[in-house]
């Protein structure tokens, strides 16, 4: 469970409405424009030689630094080697020094926010000023950044008159362009006053010994022109091979970071120039490692290095545009952020923050670096668990699911005395005491009277050819039976006998996502033992989540623990698994299953389910389904965005999840569909439940719960 | 290729103005600095970095003709001045972007620090896109390589865009078809 600290400073970004509303706005309008800033590109293919330059790079980190170093040299630039964050502040504090540098003006560098370089240089008397208007903007406020590429976004115009004002010692309006005007004229006398100018760095070209440097307001130009003294701070991790390799990157960044086709201003530097006397530069280029080099050698966290910093990650985050970057990272904010914060500071420190991530995927789907940002932060969980071992309520929870005699047992339990809490009508509205937080903004289910095991027993099925397994997961199981009686019902429509290995169980997945990977392996090996102990043609889920665990995370976690001799076994199960939808409509592809002619069935609204889309890849099948059926459909706004569920996520962050509900309850409504329909359980057990919270009149369906009656 | 040229400049807020001849474009030129009240005071100067395009032209009788003018390109003028002309490289059609090698730090003071920012390319200088540069452009040749996209613009406060920040106000790009460039 997330501190008490923590969890207030959720409270607090959650109950500002000028973050949220910032945030939300940008996020919203942000998915549209980037689609149109990548319109007539093949993003799969950059992003693939991002993912393959950069992936290099870091496997030959040690050798490019040395290429750079070399380059740069020759070209007349200084190059330092930096270890730790202390040899960077020695090294600039010692040149600042020696040549009398008294003002500094700097060019947005995170790396330098990183390792807190302004603090240092102040109290060495040194006049530091920020000239990004946003990190100045923080600067006056002694903030530090909540955006990556929009530092001050959690500002109101209000703030940033106020700050302005005190600063210029004169009353200032609210008016935005006034207020950039004054920032151009105060900083520009920083500029043309500084004795050294401060930069980071986009990319450092290894065959050339050049630092690329991305802006919009032209800051970085100044910086490096006006002052005799240019100081670039460069992580290991901007380190690309080529001259040729800065083009993709150059292409995507402003693209996936602002929208953009290319930032206003991009300079390509390669080694000193002269200044405007007629003296030559003395430029300085610290090439900072602070754990990049250990991140490099570790086999999973490489892959963070791929980064490109254009923090699309936090601009498609449900969690973040709720709580901004002052709880969601420090410095390195958002989904990446998180796992930066795990390295560049410490595992410890990732600690509350790696607890946000609600797993839906998005982050993975848009990053130009291919990072698989969500399994990033799972295996940041993993090992913190592994040091630091489970929570006790958690591992009480788990003991018990992983022992499914008593884990099922307890749940028939509760579907008995659940009526003393409240349940009728299929839903618990109320849930007594410290419970009550959970269902204080969405009905939960009521455990049904009968599980599905039980259910199944009494279903009588024809002698039909082939076989497909059910797995059915927790959810179907014991909350709605009536699903898999539905999928039973169309597969034997197709042909199909269902069997229902009784010694299934949880898919692991809420132990995965607490890191207790252990606990999850055990839920594997259990599952693969029931699902394959018969010869069946499929193994079908109609939950996604489940379907995920039994197609990709058994393997992965067996690979993660290095449990090898259970791969085989693992990916002939992956091979055998399908989802419901897909399964379906492969099946009335082949013309296995037919619809009744000419259903006019009305509007309806789709919710893309995360695990669905992203990591089944399965985002046409339901609506072809659904529109072959007779079904209009209707889509919503942010149709894919995640609905809050996140399995026991919405029981640790109900706080967090309430509001991501309210946003998809309002885009369903704004449809005016009668009807939502999705593809996971969990989904439906999250809507349905704050529809009826809601009061809207709007049914919310399972898939397979629509398609048996409209088959003819 | 120029189409595609001044669509995407124009989407960033350039103002593209596209000449025959080296002639017109100096009438515009000289029109703008008209318009723009360019005189010999603090803040209304010009300047104008020595490049191909002003080969042959009387820079005498122009400094004459604006009195604010001047091809002496220093940091204090530079910074005074409302309009700085430089002649760029190249240009990249699919981001409306005008390139330049600023290796002469005179490049970037006329470039940045006026008010507008007068950018003349030769149209037979646009390539297709950022890839074609680099291929075109190597560091060896080329110590400061500038990419400009439009005016200098923020949108920090409250995600509202505000053009001019820190570099210019207005780019104003000349295109001019029978210009021999030096590339």
């Amino acid at each position: 469970m997330a501190n008490t600290e923590f969890k207030q400073s959720v409270d607090k970004a959650l109950h500002n409405s000028n973050l949220s509303g910032a945030l939300g706005r940008f996020s919203e309008a942000y998915a549209t424009a980037r689609v149109k800033a990548y319109e007539g590109i093949d993003f799969e293919q950059l992003r693939e030689r991002i993912a393959a330059i950069k992936g290099y790079a870091a496997e030959h980190q040690n050798e490019l630094a040395e290429q750079f170093t070399k380059a740069a040299t020759a070209r007349g630039a200084k190059v330092f080697r930096a270890n730790s964050p202390k040899e960077v502040k020695d090294y600039i504090a010692n040149l600042c020094r020696e040549k009398g540098v008294k003002r500094i003006v700097k060019s947005k560098s995170m790396a330098s926010e990183e390792i807190h370089l302004n603090d240092h240089l102040v109290k060495q008397g040194i006049q530091v000023n920020e000239t990004d208007l946003g990190e100045w903007i923080i600067q006056l406020a002694g903030q530090t950044p909540s955006h990556m590429v929009m530092p001050a976004i959690h500002m109101t115009r209000d703030e940033v008159a106020d700050l302005f004002s005190k600063e210029i010692n004169e009353r200032l309006t609210n008016d935005i362009p006034k207020l950039v005007e004054v920032a151009r004229k105060e900083l520009r006398e920083k500029f043309l006053q500084a004795d050294m100018g401060i930069s980071g760095g986009n990319m450092a070209i290894a065959e050339t010994g050049t630092i690329a440097l991305v802006t919009n307001e032209g800051n970085a130009r100044l910086t490096t022109s006006l002052p005799k003294i240019h100081v670039a701070i460069v992580g290991l991790e901007k380190l690309v091979p080529t001259w040729a390799d800065a083009a993709p990157i150059l292409v995507a960044l402003p693209k996936s970071a602002t929208s953009q086709q290319l930032t206003s201003y991009v300079s390509l530097i390669t080694g000193p120039t002269p200044n405007d006397d007629g003296s030559m530069k003395d430029m300085h280029i610290i090439l900072m490692d602070n754990k990049r080099s250990e991140m490099a050698a570790d086999p999973i966290f490489k892959q963070a290095l791929q980064c490109i910093r254009c923090a699309s990650c936090l601009n498609v985050c449900p969690v973040y545009r709720l709580v901004g970057g002052h709880v969601f990272g420090k410095v390195y904010t958002g989904g990446i952020g998180t796992i930066l914060t795990a390295w560049f500071d410490e595992l410890k420190k990732s600690e509350d923050i790696q607890g946000l991530c609600i797993q839906c995927g998005n982050c993975k789907q848009v990053c130009p670096g291919k990072i698989d940002i969500p399994a990033l932060i799972l295996e940041i969980r993993r090992r913190l668990v592994k040091e630091q071992g489970q929570g006790v309520v958690q591992k009480a929870i788990f003991s018990v699911v992983n022992n499914r005699p008593l884990f099922h047992a307890m749940l028939r339990t509760a579907s008995k005395t659940q009526g003393l809490v409240g349940a009728k009508e299929g839903f618990i509205r109320h849930l007594p005491l410290f419970l009550s937080g959970l269902a204080d903004f969405r009905s939960l289910p009521a455990i049904a009277d009968k599980p599905f095991r039980d259910v199944f027993d009494t279903i009588k099925q024809p002698v039909l050819p082939k076989k497909v397994a059910f797995y059915a997961g927790c959810l179907i199981d014991f909350a709605y039976p009536g699903m898999g009686e539905k999928l039973v019902s169309i597969m034997n429509k197709a042909g199909y006998n269902v069997t229902f290995p009784k010694g299934q169980t949880c898919c692991g997945a809420p132990a995965r996502y607490n890191g207790a990977y252990e606990v999850a392996a055990g839920n594997a090996t259990d599952n693969i033992k029931a699902l394959l102990e018969e010869d069946v043609d499929y193994v079908i889920s109609a939950c996604p989540t489940c379907t995920g665990a039994l197609k990709h995370e058994f393997i992965d976690v067996y690979e993660s623990l290095g449990k090898r001799d259970m791969l085989p076994k693992a990916r002939r199960l992956a091979t055998k698994t399908m989802d419901f939808s897909s399964f379906v409509k492969q099946l009335v592809d082949e013309g296995k299953l037919t619809f009744k002619e000419g259903q006019s069935l009305g509007r309806i609204t789709y919710h893309d389910s995360c695990h669905l889309k992203r990591t089944l890849h399965a985002e046409k099948e339901p609506r072809e389904l659904l529109t072959q059926a007779g079904y209009q459909i209707d889509e919503m706004f942010e149709c894919d965005m995640c609905c809050g569920m996140g399995g026991s996520y919405s029981l640790k962050f109900p706080e967090i999840s309430k509001p991501i509900l309210t946003r998809k309850l309002s885009n369903i409504k704004a449809t005016g569909a009668p009807m939502v329909a999705m593809d996971c359980p969990g989904c439906v057990m999250q809507i349905k439940g704050g529809l009826d919270k809601d009061g809207a009149k709007i049914t919310v369906k399972h898939t397979v719960e629509l398609i048996d009656d409209l088959l003819s | 290729m120029f189409d595609l040229f001044k669509a995407r400049a124009e989407a960033v807020s350039a103002e593209v103005h596209r000449f025959a001849a080296k002639g017109e474009a100096m009438e515009f030129i000289k029109e703008t600095f008209r318009k723009e009240a360019i005189a010999d005071a603090p803040q209304s100067y010009a300047v104008w970095t020595d490049c191909p395009f002003l080969v042959g032209e009387d820079k005498d009788a122009l400094a004459k003709e604006f009195p604010g003018l001047a091809f002496d390109v220093t940091r204090d003028r530079s910074e005074q001045a409302k309009i700085g002309v430089t002649q760029m490289h190249w240009g990249l059609a699919n981001t409306g972007s005008v390139c330049q090698n600023s290796s002469d730090p005179k490049e970037r003071l006329a470039s940045m620090l006026p008010i507008i920012h007068v950018a003349i390319i030769g149209t037979g200088q646009i390539l297709p896109d950022l890839p074609a540069l680099l291929e075109t452009v190597h560091p060896k040749d080329c110590a400061y390589l500038a990419i400009i996209s439009g005016p200098s613009r923020t949108a920090d406060i409250e995600r509202v865009l505000t053009i001019g920040v820190h570099g210019p106000k207005r780019l104003i790009v000349v295109c001019v078809d029978d210009l021999g460039g030096n590339n």
